[in-house]
Parts: C-alpha cells; sequence; structure tokens
C-alpha cells in the first residue's frame, strides 16, 4: 500500500463532535479526566457550553448521561474503553440500554496498540461486553474519516449505541466519498477464494494481505465490518456461501468479539470453515504500538497465515 | 382525586403495599412502609405532575434509586391517578407493568427504571443538568436508601451535584437503620450522614420521615437553597406502622402471609 495517510482514530472522534456541536443545541460531551486523550478537549475549546468533564468517576458520568438522556439531550460519554465497558458495565447496563436511552460511549484507546500503557488500559473485551447488552449498537470503524462518520450518523438512532477506536495514528483508508451506513459491511473489495471480515484498523492489514496474497493467485474478498451489532447477516451469509470459507480479523479477545458475531451469522445459515485473527484469551503488555501488534500476529502476516490454514480447510 | 387528609391516604398506601406484596408472595415491605410519608408528600403536594400528562418535558421528576421500594412508589401513582389501583396485585406475575422493580417503558409515571442500588442520583444529576441547560423550572428529586449511600456512585454523584452547583436536586435519605442483612451499624456504618453530606458540599436538613408537616417544610427549605444541592435526611422506621415489621431485617424483602397481613391490617386501618 502505497501514500497512505497515517491519523489517529481519535481526531475523527474529535472532529465528528466538532461538527455535531457546531449545529445542534441538544449535544453534549462528557469526559472523565481524559479529555486530552480523547479530543474531546477540542470540544471543551470550542464549545464549552457542550463539555462537561466529570472527573475521575466512569460510573457517574454514565449515570449522568443517562439523565441528560431522559431530560432530551443527547450525550457522548467518552473514556478509554476499558473503563467504560468494565468499570461502568452495570450503569450502561441497566439504566441507559434497559430505559433505551440516546447515550453514546465513544470507547477510545482500544485495542492492544495503546502500546507502552499496558494491558491495564488495552481494551480487548469492550466489543463482547457492549453487544451482548439488549438495545446497544456496536461500531467499530476502521479510521479517522470514518471515525467521524459513525459519530455524526449515530446522534439521531433511537437507543444506545458504543464505539471503539484506537489511539495510535493509523492508515487512512476511506474518504469523505466513501460510503458509511450502519448496519451494512462495507465491501473494500471483491474476491472469491476466501472472505475477510475485519474491523477497526485491521481493515487495512486485511488490505495488505489481500494485495499480497494476490501475487500468487489467492483471491480475498475484504470487509470493512464496522457494525458488529446489528451485524449485516446478509453480507456474512452470501460471502460464505460464495467464498466457501470466513477469516475475521480484530483488535480483541478471540471470544466474544468480531468473531463470536460472525460464526452466530454463519452457524445458523451456511457454515463454513473460520479461522480468527484476535487476541488468544491473554493480556497484552507494554511496548510500542506496532512491535505489539507483531507480537500478537495482529498484522497482514497474521491474516495471510490464518487465510493458508482456512483454505486448507475449506478444500 | 383530592386528598385533603395526607394521613388518612398513608393509611391506604401501607395497606396497598401490604396487600400487593401478599398478593405477589414476594416484594420488600420494610423499605416500602418507611418511605410512605416521603413519597405522599412528594406526590400529593411539593411535585409539580399531571397524571393525565405523564410525559410533560415540564413536569418534576422522581428518582426511586431504592428500586427495591417499588410497592409503594406503584401505590402511589395508581392513588394519583396515573392507573387503575385494581392492577395493583398483579406485582410480580408475568407480563404485569409493575415489575419487581420499576421500568419506566411498562407503566406510565415511571421516569426512571431502577433496582440496581447506587445509581438513581447521579441520573437525578443528569436531568437537573438538563433542565438548566435547557432553561427549565423542574425539579428532580432522588430517593435512596441508607444502605444504599454504601455504594460509592452515590459519594461520586454527590461530589457531581455540588462542584456543579445543582441547586434543582434534592435528595432523601430514607434513614430506617436497617438493611437487608441487619442494621446499617452492624453491616457498614454509614453514618454521620448529614456530616457526610455537608463536607460534600451539599446543604442538609435533617428531619423525621414520618411527619407529614416536617417532610413538607424541608422540601420548602430544599427549593429555596441555591447554588447548592440539598439533601434531607430523614429519620424514618423500617417497616413503619406494622408493629412487628417495625426494624426487623426480616422483613425487608419477605412477604407476609395470609394471618400475619390481616394482622397487619389490623394495626394500620
Amino acid at each position: 500500500m502505497k501514500d497512505v495517510k497515517y491519523i489517529p482514530q481519535r481526531d475523527g472522534y474529535g472532529l465528528g463532535l466538532l461538527e455535531l456541536c457546531k449545529t445542534r443545541e441538544d449535544i453534549l460531551v462528557l469526559d472523565a479526566d481524559v479529555a486530552a486523550s480523547t479530543r474531546t478537549n477540542w470540544i471543551r475549546d470550542q464549545y464549552p457550553d457542550h463539555f462537561y468533564n466529570l472527573g475521575i468517576s466512569e460510573q457517574d458520568m454514565v449515570g449522568t448521561a443517562a439523565g441528560l438522556a431522559l431530560g432530551g439531550m443527547i450525550p457522548y460519554v467518552s473514556t478509554y474503553g476499558v473503563f467504560l465497558s468494565g468499570r461502568a458495565f452495570d450503569q450502561m447496563r441497566t439504566t441507559v440500554c434497559y430505559n433505551n436511552l440516546k447515550v453514546r460511549f465513544g470507547g477510545a484507546h482500544a485495542g492492544i496498540s495503546v502500546g507502552p500503557d499496558g494491558a491495564t488500559h488495552q481494551a480487548l473485551e469492550d466489543i463482547a461486553l457492549a453487544r451482548v447488552l439488549p438495545k446497544m449498537m456496536v461500531i467499530a470503524p476502521c479510521d479517522s474519516e470514518e471515525t467521524r462518520k459513525a459519530v455524526i450518523a449515530a446522534a439521531d438512532i433511537d437507543g444506545p449505541v458504543y464505539f471503539r477506536f484506537g489511539r495510535e495514528a493509523v492508515p487512512v483508508v476511506t474518504d469523505e466519498n466513501t460510503p458509511f451506513t450502519i448496519g451494512k459491511a462495507r465491501l473494500v473489495q471483491e474476491g472469491s477464494h476466501c472472505a475477510v471480515f475485519a474491523c477497526g484498523a485491521m481493515v487495512y492489514e486485511a488490505m495488505c494481505a489481500a494485495e499480497e496474497l494476490a501475487k500468487e493467485g489467492v483471491s480475498l474478498r475484504v470487509f470493512d465490518l464496522h457494525t458488529i451489532k446489528p451485524i449485516d447477516e446478509e453480507a456474512i451469509l452470501t460471502a460464505a456461501k460464495e467464498c466457501g470459507c470466513i477469516v475475521t480479523a480484530e483488535e480483541h479477545q478471540t471470544a466474544g468479539g468480531l468473531y463470536s458475531a460472525v460464526a452466530e451469522v454463519i452457524v445458523k445459515g451456511q457454515p463454513v470453515p473460520m479461522e480468527s485473527v484476535s487476541v488468544r484469551d491473554t493480556f497484552g503488555q507494554s511496548g510500542p504500538p506496532e512491535a505489539l501488534m507483531n507480537a500478537y500476529d495482529l498484522n497482514a502476516a497474521g491474516i495471510i497465515a490464518a487465510v493458508r490454514k482456512v483454505l486448507e480447510r475449506k478444500a | 382525586m383530592v386528598h385533603t387528609d395526607l394521613s388518612a391516604l398513608c393509611r391506604q398506601l401501607r395497606q396497598d403495599v401490604l396487600e400487593m406484596i401478599h398478593a405477589a408472595d414476594s416484594g420488600h415491605p420494610g423499605g416500602s412502609l418507611s418511605a410512605v410519608e416521603i413519597l405522599t408528600a412528594l406526590y400529593f403536594d411539593v411535585m409539580k405532575v399531571d397524571p393525565k400528562n405523564p410525559s410533560d418535558p415540564q413536569r418534576d421528576r422522581f428518582i426511586l434509586s431504592k428500586g427495591h421500594a417499588a410497592p409503594i412508589l406503584y401505590a402511589v401513582l395508581a392513588r394519583k391517578g396515573y392507573f387503575d389501583p385494581a392492577i395493583l396485585p398483579t406485582l410480580r406475575s408475568l407480563g404485569s407493568p409493575l415489575q419487581g422493580h420499576p421500568h419506566m417503558h411498562m407503566l406510565p409515571g415511571l421516569d426512571c427504571s431502577s433496582g440496581s442500588l447506587g445509581q438513581g442520583l447521579s441520573i437525578a444529576n443528569g436531568l437537573a443538568f438538563a433542565a438548566k441547560k435547557q432553561n427549565k423550572a423542574s425539579r428532580t428529586y432522588c430517593l435512596m436508601g441508607d444502605g444504599e449511600v454504601q455504594e460509592g456512585q452515590v459519594w461520586e454523584a454527590a461530589m457531581t451535584a455540588a462542584h456543579f452547583g445543582l441547586d434543582n436536586v434534592c435528595a432523601i435519605v430514607d434513614n430506617n437503620g436497617v438493611q437487608l442483612d441487619g442494621t446499617t451499624a452492624e453491616i457498614m456504618g454509614v453514618e454521620p450522614l448529614g456530616e457526610k453530606f455537608r463536607a460534600f458540599g451539599w446543604h442538609v436538613i435533617d428531619c423525621d420521615g414520618h411527619d407529614l408537616e416536617a417532610l413538607l417544610a424541608a422540601f420548602k427549605e430544599a427549593e429555596a437553597t441555591k447554588g447548592k444541592p440539598t439533601v434531607i435526611v430523614a429519620k424514618t422506621v423500617k417497616g413503619k406502622g406494622v408493629s412487628f415489621m417495625e426494624n426487623q431485617c426480616g422483613w425487608h424483602g419477605k412477604a407476609p402471609n395470609k394471618d400475619e397481613l390481616a394482622a397487619a391490617l389490623a394495626e394500620i386501618v
């Protein structure tokens, strides 16, 4: 992949919020003392009337957001995904989802690529935790531009939405004209031998894997499965039928995330061999982001290996 | 319905609570009976609400943070005219709008679902924030149990309300001194409650939670207090009105059988 720009996904979160606050009175942005990290400091500085820092109190922040939503506002609560989905899980479940409130959860610093902060700060279970909650929508955009679009598109969803996005600068693979529809997997490239469903920064890795494998005549159908819930069953079942095997790729635990979500679809409609590129029931550690991604096989090479394995099983 | 005699209404509400819980054969009488006068004062005097327009955006809001006291809230809403009291005995039965803990989408008049303790004050703060943003006069009331303040989130929310000067929030602690497993003093001491809230930047009013006049005066003082949130620490008796239930943790979450119901009603009615 040549000439690719690198921008942190969290910039897209901040930009999307800025756009919303520019035109809408009902949008509020809440943070739990990590505004400089989540980019909500951009809102704090440009639209101070739309911003509240609740301090280091994720549970209270989510509860406060629920009250704001009950009062007719649309709050975006923002902090590291690991704390949002973990520390405030009961508040997400019983106060936000049970009431079906329009609270938006910005889960920043998702995945292992958070890097040197280590395992305590790497959200690797948040997709699983969020998607088991009734009413909750779950979106894992692939780059900063798609994150911006998701933040804006979610504003009027009639219920809770969880986003996850990474900290580091990652390749920008979409532009403002790339279609983005919540609930609709984005076909990145056509292919016939194996379908790859990826989310987050793994979409770029899947594109690199496809380019590499094409040299040896293996054709990958690559999807950006940005909406994990509600999932695009049609795209998954069609790909399973036409390609005959599937690889999933995510910066998340194997259990409960994208792999599980896709598997749940194919087992009921079109069972085919599947392989997963993910974090295998272990915690992360400190290290430079790229080195960590490589250490846990969360890269194009990992996807290529998974494709070779699944093609053997398909044969 | 106009209730000129709130004391008579309180007797009716206690009867409703006991009959509902008996019919359901489960539920929480102790903490419902301790909150009878608090909810009566709120819904029949203090709060600006209209049962014919339960989703009026200008209304005052009530968050039952101690969600297990649902029976008294249901009884109050029914007697206020939100729904037919005839459905009260369906409490906790399959398909009933009267869930074991309140579910706002199943019953008119509920401002929020609740049941997982410690969360209501944060929700009340959010509602108060929204009212201020929208320049509404709406006030938010939040009833907590004294055992409930053992939850850490309560104190996060206490900080938030004071930090942002949410004077349109009024918290009430149903200070009955008893929780599920025993007295609060035995299980996890919460006193001095008033001093704790004061240290967190709140205006604190101590009052007898079974004295309607005292409660009404306290709510008036709360409304007149500007720049900071108010908490009413209401001294109450768990199981109030039924001698064998009073101050007994065994009656926190147990239904009276037929004989116990008869004995209880004989004391109340």
